[in-house]
């Protein structure tokens, strides 16, 4: 049986794979979906003609209709409009997020799994204190500190997953590291850098980059929370988290101010996670 | 066993006391001056002079170098005392003390639902043998971990107070006003829940000892709940320190949503007026409660594996 | 429970008829048994022979209603006692399980639920069949526990699996198959997770127990020799189709099928036609190329966990000539791979010295540490995990000649598709992924890589115990046919002495960290002078001498 599957040439897994795709009409979905959040980071122009900043007020608070399909607020500004205008912060917050947890976290992550002994011990013990205070109580510091904006929120919420990359990127490195090939690497007379560039990292790498794909979906998550808390974006700036707090003094009339903000918001962090779920099995097929 | 018990305690307090040095070197030492920050006090006074900043720095011992700071702070948290409020000049061990009971009622409502959801969810996922239901039963959990618990919170209020009037929106009187604030707080734990419990009964059912038991007779339902279900449980019983401190986090923004009161309401007032010494004693609760949760873990552990010795390794 | 002796003998207890079992696979449907026809007569032992793949497991498991998640049953008849089993519904099928077919699982070191006490898993197979009530079933669980010859049942029955050692708990697998005296028990490789002393203790128990109570049995194995040992009748089994089947004394005596004839000579004792794998023997008067004087290697206990160090290798000193194969013969955690690793410099010793070539290697560092590498080689266990999956054949061959700097890369290109010609893959294969080839395939691959720099002593290491028979005669051939031609010294770590015999000329047995015996193979094999040798020898499956005589159930395990 198992031969049999080995023996299989990866040109004839293509086909399958498409019919695989096609086999998941949900991952197909999450695709399009971040696709479309992309294009409305990049070019919101293409997705709406109205004006996120400045409304009509006698057309306020008006319910979803065709001609504003989220409706409009308490200024008379139509909501997909901020909605699609506020992608892009929202989403520029996340990624810069996610740059200052992967860099800093897989190269301590990497230092601790390959230098071993003291350092690894060090270094360990001080993510284990990271992952002792809960996330966003540690983000809730870092603002604290640093201030309130965007960028600075986008700061808090990176920092705190360093220590979650770190774990992540050591327990490959150190996976591969006991691995025969590694080993034979070694007996065949290749030298230590040569067996972490050659064999260690290209091992290593996937299940990071799996890693930081499941991180997008919480990194989302805690920067709409920080900002609907208030510590974000500052108005009239459209922003996914603040435009769901912008609509709570409507709630009991206005139901598409606080809906279909955050709705938007659901629905990336579960195309984006189910998108993660797909890499995580591809990895795990491949290794 | 007593030595077990006494290096989990000295590990306990050692974590702690790192968490304090961190949250220390967080508020203290970034850039942003505390003194500047604590004097604006909220930001109602725009214009500050040298003076003022001086009679701060006085008042809070910032005058004196970093280092003697950091051991005064340090030896004064040990005693209990965790400083002043700048905003109401309250002790802050004293508004944490007043607050906590609420938010405690709040958490512990929502972790108990938390834990039914979660594994009902999961043990329905892995014993129906009806593909649909199985599929749809274990995506539910990342639908509940993708949406956002303000979101969440929100939707209730508008479809369950507003819209049926069936129970209140707001405020902290009596078990009515808990449902809905507890169901807002338990659904994204009780997805991290489902998760992790339904992918070690899914490993689980999958061992070689369900196979004997089946070869016994056993039905799928007594293979399920004697044999796997309680393999299972293992792993998810580890996540328990994260659970918790997911659910005192979570408070900060549930208790925003519905306007009650508690820790996690002054944790938000603090960081917008940026009280320095009220956000590091919050942080400080937040890490006692992980570690207090993780201890107990470590100590009850042994007792639902019989593989775990005290010894800390497993036996061969 | 009804006397299977006053049944009509003629017609069987199980009658497996066309039985077809495909596996639903995210790359499609795999047959893995196609049309299987059997039977097993009431208290007859029949052996299901095969290799992994050839659908026995599937077979086995067809029967009981238990097949692995995607696995179907497409088509056949399986008449039990008058029930077709392959029609009947859940509630049947569970009725039957456990009461009227027992199974012996393949491992026992996870057949048991780790968290709970083994008296309680005995006793519920006496519960769910309401064959008593709570106290009597603990009760008789530990009664149950003697008979299958765990010693102390009553103190046994209130431990949990990890405390009891491999051999016990297979004991406790027994228990619970025939707890309720089954007509029928599909054990399906017992015994093959065990150590060789151990299995065969085992085995002799299960086969006085089935005999006495007039059981019927299906033992699925991978291994002639214990299929010729316990059975009367023998199936072999080759994807997914049963071969040849007859009396045991036809299919070993005269086997008509090739495959049948393979699996012969891959069977030590059942096998007596010459040793041709084997090179020449080297000269011994030659001075040895590598020597190892008293090596040790302590391990230090897991980090608070309190328990001694492991002494895994207690001072052991042997050589191995150049051209020569010494093979280190030992059960698992004997501290044969220990004392290789450490001969190449793979593993510090804690004491001791290794000499290789009239040169102290035992403390040489860096570049003298990489010269003594382009010598010193060594082929690994499992082929999967030792080549890059990332890597083509041709980048894991090239890596050593990188290494040491030969030539541009189409030099090296060019020396590894020689190399690939040598142990016999075509020069297409360069460009391949590991993932593409089959278990002898790759290790090929391995042995090419480990040929790259031309040295002078390789360490295999377990090199066939993960091929199948067919490819593991295949590699002995090369790894002899390179001996001769290149001249290569060979530490052979194995545990299956029929390998051995095969392919080494001295042969030196461990066990527990000491050689306890060393010498050249035919007079080892011959006259087998330390005692553990001789348990070693006479615990080969096929050894036992015939007829064979029932054995005493209640005998003292050493398991």
């Amino acid at each position: 049986m198992t031969s049999e599957t080995l023996e299989r040439s990866p040109a004839a897994a293509w086909p399958s794979r498409a019919r695989a795709a096609l086999r998941a009409p949900g991952l197909v979905l999450s695709v399009v979906l971040l696709v479309l959040v992309g294009l409305a980071a990049l070019a919101p122009g293409l997705l709406t003609g109205q004006d996120p900043l400045t409304g009509v007020p006698a057309d306020k608070l008006l319910p979803p209709s065709l001609e504003h399909p989220f409706g409009t607020d308490q200024l008379g500004r139509d909501l997909l409009s901020r909605t699609v205008h506020g992608t892009a912060p929202t989403l520029r917050a996340a990624l810069l997020a996610i740059a200052i947890g992967l860099v800093p976290g897989s190269l301590l992550g990497l230092l601790a799994g390959a230098a071993g002994g003291v350092v690894d011990d060090v270094l360990m013990r001080v993510a284990d204190v990271l992952l002792a205070i809960p996330g966003l109580l540690l983000s809730l510091a870092l603002i604290t500190a640093l201030g309130f904006g965007t960028t600075r929120v986008a700061v808090a919420v990176g920092a705190v997953s360093i220590a979650g990359f770190a774990r992540v990127m050591r327990a490959q490195v150190l996976r591969v590291r006991e691995s025969d090939y590694v080993e034979a690497a070694h007996a065949s007379g290749t030298r230590w850098p040569g067996v972490l560039l050659r064999h260690v990292l290209p091992g290593a790498w996937g299940p990071v980059v799996v890693f930081a794909a499941v991180e997008f979906g919480t990194v989302v998550l805690a920067i709409s929370s920080l900002s609907f808390l208030g510590y974000g974006a500052v108005p009239p700036e459209p922003e996914w988290g603040s435009l769901v707090a912008g609509g709570r003094d409507y709630l009991a009339t206005s139901w598409w101010l606080t809906t279909l903000p955050g709705l938007t918001i659901a629905l990336t962090v579960l195309a984006a996670n189910r998108i993660a779920r797909a890499l995580d099995r591809g990895t795990g097929e491949a290794l | 066993m007593g030595r077990y018990v006494a290096r989990r305690l000295l590990q306990a307090v050692l974590v702690l006391w790192a968490a304090y040095t961190l949250s220390f070197a967080v508020l203290y030492l970034l850039p942003g001056d505390p003194v500047e920050i604590m004097a604006a006090g909220g930001g109602e006074v725009t214009e500050v002079t040298e003076e003022q900043l001086d009679a701060v720095r006085a008042e809070y011992g910032l005058d004196a170098p970093l280092a003697e700071q950091y051991l005064d702070r340090l030896g004064a948290a040990l005693t209990g005392d965790l400083g002043t409020s700048v905003q109401t000049g309250e002790r802050v061990s004293a508004m944490v003390a007043e607050q906590l009971p609420a938010t405690l009622q709040l958490t512990c409502a929502g972790g108990a639902l938390a834990l039914l959801l979660g594994s009902a969810v999961a043990l329905a996922g892995a014993h129906t043998r009806r593909p649909w239901l199985r599929q749809l039963l274990l995506s539910l959990p990342s639908v509940g971990a993708s949406a956002p618990t303000f979101w969440v919170g929100l939707l209730l209020i508008q479809l369950v107070s507003f819209r049926w009037g069936l129970l209140p929106a707001i405020g902290d009187q009596g078990w009515r006003s808990l449902v809905l604030p507890a169901l807002t707080l338990a659904l994204p734990t009780s997805a991290v829940l489902a998760q992790v419990f339904a992918k070690s009964l899914r490993d689980a059912l999958r061992e070689p000892y369900v196979e004997t038991a089946l070869a016994k007779g056993a039905s799928r339902a007594r293979v399920t709940l004697r044999h796997a279900a309680r393999n299972a449980s293992l792993p998810a019983f580890t996540v328990f320190g994260v659970l918790v401190g997911n659910l005192l986090a979570g408070s900060v923004v549930v208790e925003t949503v519905f306007s009650r009161t508690g820790v996690g309401r002054i944790t938000a007032t603090s960081v917008t007026v940026q009280d320095i010494p009220v956000v590091q004693g919050l942080v400080m609760l937040g890490a006692v409660a992980f570690v207090l949760a993780n201890l107990l873990v470590d100590l009850v552990y042994p007792l639902l594996d019989p593989r775990v010795t005290t010894g800390g390794a497993v036996a061969r | 429970m009804t006397e299977p002796q006053e049944r009509d003998p003629a017609r069987p207890l199980l009658s497996i008829a066309d039985l077809r079992v495909s596996y639903h696979t995210r790359g499609g449907v795999e047959e893995a048994v196609r049309g299987v026809s059997l039977d097993v007569a009431p208290g007859e032992v029949v052996a299901l022979v095969g290799e992994s793949g050839s659908g026995k497991s599937s077979t086995g498991h067809a029967v009981m209603g238990l097949l692995p998640a995607g696995g179907v049953r497409a088509a056949g008849r399986i008449d039990f006692d008058g029930t077709d089993l392959a029609r009947a519904d859940e509630r049947r099928l569970r009725s039957l399980r456990g009461r009227e077919i027992g199974l012996v699982p393949q491992d026992p070191t996870v057949s048991l639920n780790p968290v709970q006490r083994v008296g309680r898993q005995v006793a519920e197979v006496l519960l769910i069949h309401r064959l008593a009530d709570r106290a009597e079933a603990r009760e008789r669980a530990v009664a149950l526990l003697e008979r299958a010859g765990v010693p102390e049942p009553a103190v046994r029955a209130r431990q949990f699996p990890h405390q009891l050692s491999g051999g016990l708990r297979q004991r406790v697998l027994i228990a619970i198959a025939l707890a309720a005296d089954p007509r029928l028990v599909i054990a399906d490789e017992p015994t093959s997770a065990l150590d060789v002393t151990v299995q065969r203790h085992i085995l002799d128990h299960l086969e006085a127990l089935t005999r006495s109570t007039g059981t019927a049995v299906l033992l699925i194995t991978h291994d002639l020799g214990v299929a010729a040992d316990r059975a009367r009748r023998i199936a072999v089994m080759s994807q997914g189709r049963i071969v040849e089947v007859g009396p045991a004394e036809r299919v070993l005596g005269d086997p008509r099928h090739p495959y049948t004839k393979a699996l012969l000579r891959s069977a030590p004792s059942l096998d007596g036609g010459p040793v041709a794998a084997r090179a020449p023997a080297a000269d011994p008067e030659r001075p040895p190329l590598v020597r190892a004087e008293d090596l040790v290697k302590v391990f230090p206990a897991p980090r608070g966990s309190g328990a001694p160090p492991t002494r895994a290798v207690a001072g052991v000193s042997l050589a191995v000539r150049a051209g020569e194969t010494l093979a280190l013969v030992g059960e698992s955690g004997s501290g044969k791979s220990t004392t290789a690793r450490m001969l190449v410099r793979l593993t510090d010793p804690t004491s001791g010295r290794v000499v290789f070539d009239g040169r102290d290697i035992t403390a040489l560092r860096g570049s003298a540490l990489r010269r003594l590498r382009r010598r010193a080689q060594i082929v690994y266990q499992n082929p999967y995990a030792s080549l890059n999956p990332r890597f083509s054949v041709g980048e894991v061959i090239g890596e050593p000649l990188r290494a040491f700097g030969v030539g541009p890369r189409r030099v090296r290109q060019a020396r590894a598709a020689e190399l690939l010609e040598r142990v016999g893959l075509p020069a297409r294969t360069l460009h391949r992924r590991p993932a593409e080839l089959s278990g002898g395939q790759r290790q090929r691959v391995a042995i090419a890589r480990a040929l790259a720099l031309e040295p002078d002593l390789v360490v295999c290491d377990e090199p066939v115990s993960a091929l199948d028979v067919t490819s593991q005669a295949q590699i002995l051939d090369l790894l002899a046919t390179l001996q001769e031609q290149l001249g290569l010294a060979y530490l052979f770590i194995s545990h299956d002495l029929a390998v051995v015999r095969r392919i080494a000329h001295r042969v030196a047995v461990m066990r527990r960290g000491e050689v306890v015996e060393e010498g050249p193979v035919g007079r080892i094999f011959a006259e087998p002078a330390h005692p553990y040798t001789r348990e070693l020898l006479a615990a080969i499956p096929g050894t036992r001498a015939r007829p064979r005589q029932g054995r005493d159930p209640k005998e003292v395990p050493t398991a």
